[in-house]
């Protein structure tokens, strides 16, 4: 549904007098399928918005190529636009307008007539739970009301592909989750969904794919699950006496599940493992049979955070 | 036709937000009646003219023409307000055309002067002025181009600068000696002739002629078809102009 081929953009931005340049994005290579929420992630100043901005025709490519539902981005950015909706990270709202008319005009930039913008505009507002609001002034609106809005000026005109740059920004856990399954919602529609995000549970938890972003690059691309496990797998902490430490380690080095294993100064084990579900069984089988006196076992699986500071040696929290 | 649809389209809305609050009308037609009513009278005197009447033919083309400059100007502001809340990107994003995005702005903006010039108009009319109907619409139709022109350059400046305080000065700095070679305020019939050398190289000064020559019932004047002919240019390069801000990048 999406795919680019060494998607480049620097900008040239003026200090005083000298003048600097920034590679904003450096050679980005993506395949977005069909019918996915598909995540952008990384810290800001990654290079989200400027390759978003790219995809959606605001900005041309320095270098690059890409195709977006079937239309090329550099020869055809018009039908491009057709196909596509765009949710900016800033907002995108008019103050003094009604979420209603924003609906209705938006509807009706994209050609279509009036008395259907106005169908779709009440939908969208019922959709949206933003009915209650629906005519009042977009300033009196609060952020999250707001976002609702630009969400659904996002997808009026029923694109194949919608981007959201930061669509949960700024929002409280609960309109958060709210937001979520509205994307959601979207996939189940059939739309290709392409966001960017800066939290990690948000690209763990609703995200088909992932791609991770940093200074300007893609560092790492798929499944959530998939990243995880490549790095590392799970860890096994299995906590011990400092006396039985030894007799559990002759035990468990060599079974076959564990990948490697390093003995704790306060007494235990660490097991690096590919999958901790299935491995905790047998390890506790494993030291029940020699009688050996269990203290504690904790399974800690890798996280998004895990897989960003493989891949640049930061931490995406510390970022 | 697509372009006519999404020029309708932005037109509507922009009018539909100034009807919302249409004091700015209002406070745009303030100052220029200030002048009709407490600078206009020491004119009789002062160009010794035969006349009350006299007098306002020469000084109601030239308010006028000053407010459809002034007017046009600095809607820019506006349009920058637009940009930061993110209106602009979000309309560049959808297939509409980028001249209608620029050209349903500048029509609001040509209505909105066209009301002031009428409410000016009445308010001479008080004061004995008399124009023959045909001859003060054709006057008006010069007005609309120049606010075309000026409000499409207002535009295009602010997409490029894309701030206020950079579009400030700049307007201020190209309005004030525009409007003092035009013989605006005074007819440049009493300028020495270095001044009215200078002042035939600034467009304005040929719509201002040929907006006086309207009132005065002198459509025959070749200043009106000249004034005409050179604003109507002007204002198609500055739509073409503008247009293309509207379609390149913006941030
Ligand atoms: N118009 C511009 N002029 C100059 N530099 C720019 C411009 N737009 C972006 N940049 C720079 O390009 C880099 C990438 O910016 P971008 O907005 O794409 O980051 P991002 O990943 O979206 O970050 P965030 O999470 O903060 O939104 C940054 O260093 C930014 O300063
Ligand atoms: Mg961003």
């Amino acid at each position: 549904m999406i795919e680019t081929r060494g998607l480049r953009k620097s900008f040239r931005s003026r200090a005083g007098r000298e003048t600097k340049t920034v590679e904003a994005v450096r050679g980005v290579d993506l395949n977005v399928p069909a019918g996915e929420i598909f995540g952008f992630l990384g810290p800001n100043g990654a290079g989200k918005t400027t390759t978003l901005r790219m995809l959606a025709t605001l900005i041309e490519p320095d270098g690059g190529q890409a195709t977006i539902a079937g239309a090329d981005l550099l020869t055809n950015p018009g039908e491009v636009r057709r196909r596509i909706g765009y949710v900016a990270q800033g907002g995108s709202t008019w103050d003094e307008s009604t979420g209603r008319e924003e609906l209705v005009l938006q509807a009706r930039m994209y050609g279509i007539s009036k008395a259907e913008a106005q169908r779709r505009a009440t939908r969208a507002l019922e959709a949206f739970q933003l009915s209650e609001f629906a005519d009042r002034k977009c300033k009196t609106y609060s952020g999250g009301q707001r976002r609702r809005v630009e969400i659904a000026l996002g997808i009026i005109h029923e694109p194949k592909i919608v981007f959201l740059d930061e669509p949960t920004t700024g929002l409280d856990p609960q309109s958060r989750a709210h937001m979520w399954d509205e994307i959601r919602r979207l996939r189940a529609d059939g739309m290709t969904v392409f966001i960017t995000t800066h939290y990690l549970d948000e690209a763990d938890a609703l995200c088909d794919r992932i791609a991770i972003m940093d200074h300007g690059e893609v560092v790492a691309e798929g499944t959530p699950a998939d990243l995880k496990r490549e790095i590392s797998g799970d860890v096994v902490q299995v906590g011990l006496d400092v006396t039985a430490t030894g007799e559990a380690e002759k035990l468990l080095d060599g079974e076959e599940y564990v990948n490697r294993l390093e003995l704790l100064d306060e007494g235990g084990l660490r097991l690096f493992v590919d999958e901790g579900a299935t491995a905790i069984p047998r390890i506790l089988r494993r030291i029940d049979s020699a009688g050996l006196d269990l203290r504690s076992i904790e399974l800690h699986r890798p996280s998004l955070d895990d897989v960003f500071l493989t891949k640049t040696g930061r931490s995406l929290r510390e970022s | 036709m697509k372009l006519a649809r999404d020029t309708w389209l932005i037109f509507q809305r922009q009018l539909n937000l100034l009807l919302r609050n249409p004091v700015w009308v209002f406070v745009g037609v303030f100052q220029p009646v200030m002048y009709l009513l407490l600078f206009a009278p020491l004119l009789k005197p002062a160009l010794g003219a035969p006349t009350q009447a006299e007098a306002y033919k020469i000084f109601v083309p030239g308010l006028l023409v000053l407010l459809a400059i002034f007017g046009g100007l600095f809607q820019g502001f506006g349009l920058i307000a637009e940009l930061r809340a993110g209106v602009i990107e979000r309309s560049r994003v959808t297939p509409i055309s980028r001249l209608a995005l620029l050209l349903g702005r500048s029509l609001r903006d040509v209505v909105s002067l066209i009301v002031q010039a009428v409410i000016i108009t009445l308010l001479a009319l008080l004061f004995d002025l008399r124009v023959f109907i045909g001859d003060l619409l054709l006057a008006y139709l010069m007005l609309a181009l120049i606010a075309l022109m000026t409000s499409a350059v207002s535009y295009g400046v602010a997409l490029k600068v894309k701030s206020e305080d950079a579009l400030a000065p700049l307007m201020n700095t190209v309005a004030q000696p525009v409007l003092l070679l035009s013989g605006i305020l005074l007819p440049l019939a009493f300028a020495p002739g270095w001044l009215q050398g200078v002042a035939k190289w600034n467009p304005f000064s040929w719509a201002v002629d040929g907006t006086r020559a309207l009132f005065n019932g002198d459509i025959g004047n070749d200043r009106v078809w000249q004034g005409l002919t050179i604003i109507t240019v002007l204002a198609a390069a500055g739509v073409y102009w503008a247009a293309r801000q509207f379609a390149r990048s913006v941030r």
